[in-house]
């Protein structure tokens, strides 16, 4: 899972044949409409598979195994576009689905969360049909800044991307670099409030213990871990994780009202740094307050 | 401020859209003139658009366009699907070709004020690491990998060269999704004409795609109108490969494997399934475009991505039961010289200007329109049969002094049946006139009970 700032597709302005400039808001306007006979949108997403993968597989973990607690859910703004920004860790990480949970049963506003991805599950057969299905799309600007500005919906990024899962044990809640900041950009450009969410648990229950490069070689996957239940009981070991008890906050938004904020690259680092500052600062505040990383 | 196109040159008349563009073009009687150029003939009817049978080649065409003083020139010509033709002759056709027209349309005193330029959606090719919906304003991550894609990159690139250079003309480069559609063939129909939906394993790629009819029209559409830039065209939506085969009613079948697909394409080959290249990348990883731009510029489609796939399904479902029912269009070329030049052609066009009053860009009214002046043509024939049938019975027979002039010559010696039978052929203020002359003279109710129905007809707007 990415930050978006992968390929960056600039406008081609020495082109003599450009895209003619048309206002956002014009665009805004031209939006498909909804055709309510599908059952697909036009991300992929599927209401019935991803219905189906809620009631059962999500509802176990969320309810009974991790038994999820969420605070400062108020923090998350009902309407319009938000950037939700978290750290990340666990081989086939459980903390977007648990996140997205909390979101469908604690807020006023249920509303979907759309899960940033790395471009690596689009290429790769299988994860490509599923993937897009239960709510995740491709950590591209152009498509963060689609769902934010036109769409106004909630996404969910991982700025540590990659090297967020890919981390050991040993260096648990120890927060990886924030990439470019190219979400603090994303969201400056869509004028969209980024809420920082904290996961405590995520760590013990999938826990890392090494990485081995030549498998993930003869794989194609992003990489190869060993964990308590992976390889050894196969792919399915993937979903074994321990019943670590999960907390997740939500953290005051910051808002980027003003326009052309993103332009500034050093507005967009300090922001950046501000927020990893953040989600690391409550993620040790958390773990102090907790007594057992089974019960809580 | 780009003025309103008059006089059009279709390239590529001989093909598909070629063909489609001017008769679409023919229709909207502010357009002059509509010429057609191609090396082959042109494979559908067309009423007044002239056919010059001439391919790319720049000499020919320039003087073509001088002498015509072309103001607006729609290159139509590029090849989309390498499954149509060879590589190599798409080469020539696409770059080679592009160049040679733009040469055409290049210079200082070249009359032309507006490029149209069809390109297709191929340009942003399909890759892992593609955004989920491509504007206009995006360049393709990776360098193009199959030659279709190859040529439409270096065919745009030699539009925007001539764009540079040519400030005084407006450019509009189309850029269209996957068509479908009942008469158009494409790789795609083929895929889906086949019993069942052939997938890769383990992907479900999202598709958009356009209708025939609006393809037509935003061609027509950037043809009349001022609308520089560059713009995608594709219905609204995306859908799933799966979605596709459900909204056909067939099933979808996994065969090619997810490694070696390319091996497997070939394979299929041998069998008759003939999957090009640049259709195999997007049956991997799909692509999606925005539309936002053109809608933004005036433009409205006539069909989603979905409605789209369900006419094609109710087409391919319909075409075991019509096929051959309708012959093929053949072009005559003495015959179409003698409809369009000879004195003797009675034009029906000179009599009641086609489309006139009606909204172009209606279909149904167009329709209607032609219809009334297919009426009217009849009517017109009807009463000229009657008139000399008339003319040979008074032979001999002295004329009559009339008291006043009547609309109808001998007019008196017609029974009340044939002048009722004449009236079609009269315009609403000789009918006054009849009606004036027919009261003051024979006076028969069934005949005046006649005009009166005809004149109040003919106030319904024609």
């Amino acid at each position: 899972m990415a930050e978006p700032t992968r390929t960056p597709l600039s406008p081609r302005e020495s082109e003599p044949v450009s895209a003619p400039l048309v206002p956002a808001e014009d665009l805004r306007r031209h939006l498909p409409g909804v055709e309510p006979e599908r059952r697909l949108n036009d991300w992929g997403r599927s209401e019935r598979v991803e219905g189906v993968f809620d009631a059962t597989v999500v509802e176990f973990f969320y309810r009974y195994w991790f038994r999820v607690e969420v605070e400062g859910i108020e923090n998350l703004p009902g309407t319009g576009g938000a950037m939700l920004v978290s750290n990340h860790s666990g081989a086939l990480p459980p903390d977007a689905a648990m996140i997205a949970k909390g979101i469908r049963e604690e807020h006023a506003h249920p509303r979907p969360l759309n899960i940033t991805v790395e471009h690596f599950f689009k290429g790769y057969p299988g994860f490509s049909m599923l993937i897009p299905k239960i709510g995740c799309v491709a950590a591209h600007p152009a498509n963060v800044h689609r769902l934010l500005y036109d769409e106004e919906q909630l996404v969910l990024v991982f700025p540590e991307g990659r090297k967020g899962t890919e981390k050991l044990y040993k260096d648990r809640y120890r927060l990886r670099r924030f990439g470019r900041g190219g979400f603090v950009e994303a969201a400056m450009r869509a004028r969209a409030p980024i809420v920082p969410v904290c996961v405590v648990g995520a760590e013990e229950a999938a826990p890392v213990f090494a990485q081995l490069g030549l498998f993930k070689r003869l794989t194609g996957l992003l990489y190869f871990p060993i964990t308590p239940t992976f390889p050894h009981f196969g792919l399915l070991g993937m979903l074994g994780y321990l019943p670590a008890k999960f907390k997740v906050r939500f953290l005051e938004p910051l808002h980027f009202d003003e326009e052309g904020l993103h332009e500034d690259k050093a507005l967009v680092q300090t922001v950046a740094h501000e927020i990893r500052a953040r989600i690391q600062e409550n993620l040790w505040d958390m773990l102090a307050a907790r007594r057992s990383v089974w019960f809580g | 401020m780009i003025m309103d196109s008059r006089r059009i040159l279709v390239t590529g008349l001989s093909t598909y859209w070629g063909g489609r563009l001017a008769q679409a073009l023919e229709a909207f009687p502010e357009v002059e003139a509509v010429i057609g150029v191609d090396n082959e003939e042109p494979q559908v009817e067309l009423e007044r658009t002239e056919y010059v049978k001439v391919g790319a080649q720049h000499a020919l065409l320039r003087r073509v366009v001088e002498a015509a003083e072309i103001d607006t020139v729609v290159d139509t010509r590029l090849v989309t699907d390498s499954s149509r033709t060879t590589p190599s002759k798409a080469h020539e056709n696409n770059v080679i070709g592009t160049m040679n027209i733009l040469a055409a349309c290049s210079g200082k005193d070249s009359p032309v004020r507006k490029f149209v330029f069809k390109s297709s959606t191929h340009y942003y090719g399909c890759e892992q690491d593609d955004p989920s919906f491509f504007d206009e304003t995006m360049v393709r991550p990776h360098p193009p990998r199959t030659p279709i894609e190859r040529d439409i990159v270096e065919a745009e690139a030699s539009v925007n060269e001539f764009a540079e250079k040519n400030p005084g003309c407006a450019v509009t480069i189309l850029r269209f999704a996957n068509v479908l559609g009942p008469d158009v063939r494409t790789a795609h129909i083929d895929l889906f004409s086949l019993p069942a939906v052939p997938m890769i394993l383990g992907f479900d790629p999202r598709y958009q795609f356009v209708h025939e009819d609006d393809v037509v029209h935003a061609l027509e559409h950037a043809a009349r109108h001022g609308l520089p830039g560059v713009f995608n065209v594709a219905g609204d939506g995306v859908l799933a490969l799966t979605e596709v085969a459900s909204l056909l009613g067939k099933p979808y079948a996994p065969i090619l494997p997810p490694w070696g697909t390319g091996l497997a394409a070939a394979a299929l080959r041998r069998v008759g399934v003939r999957i090009p290249p640049e259709a195999l990348a997007q049956l991997r990883f799909g692509r999606g475009v925005d539309n936002r731009r053109l809608k933004a510029g005036g433009f409205r489609y006539q069909h989603t991505t979905r409605e789209t796939v369900l006419k094609l399904g109710e087409h391919l479902r319909l075409h075991p039961v019509v096929r051959g029912a309708r012959a093929p269009y053949r072009y005559e070329r003495e015959v179409e010289e003698f409809l369009r030049w000879s004195p003797h052609v009675r034009n029906a066009r000179d009599k009641v200007p086609r489309g006139a009053g009606a909204n172009g860009g209606e279909p149904d009214r167009v329709a209607a329109a032609e219809r009334r002046a297919a009426e009217a043509e009849e009517a017109a024939k009807r009463a000229l049969e009657l008139a000399e049938r008339a003319q040979r019975q008074l032979e001999g027979v002295s004329e009559r002094e009339t008291r006043t002039s009547s609309p109808v010559e001998h007019y008196d010696d017609l029974g009340a049946e044939e002048v009722i039978g004449l009236l079609g052929s009269l315009e609403r203020p000789d009918l006054h006139t009849l009606r004036e002359y027919e009261r003051r003279n024979a006076n028969r109710a069934r005949v005046l009970s006649a005009i009166d129905a005809r004149i109040s007809h003919g106030e319904t707007p024609v």
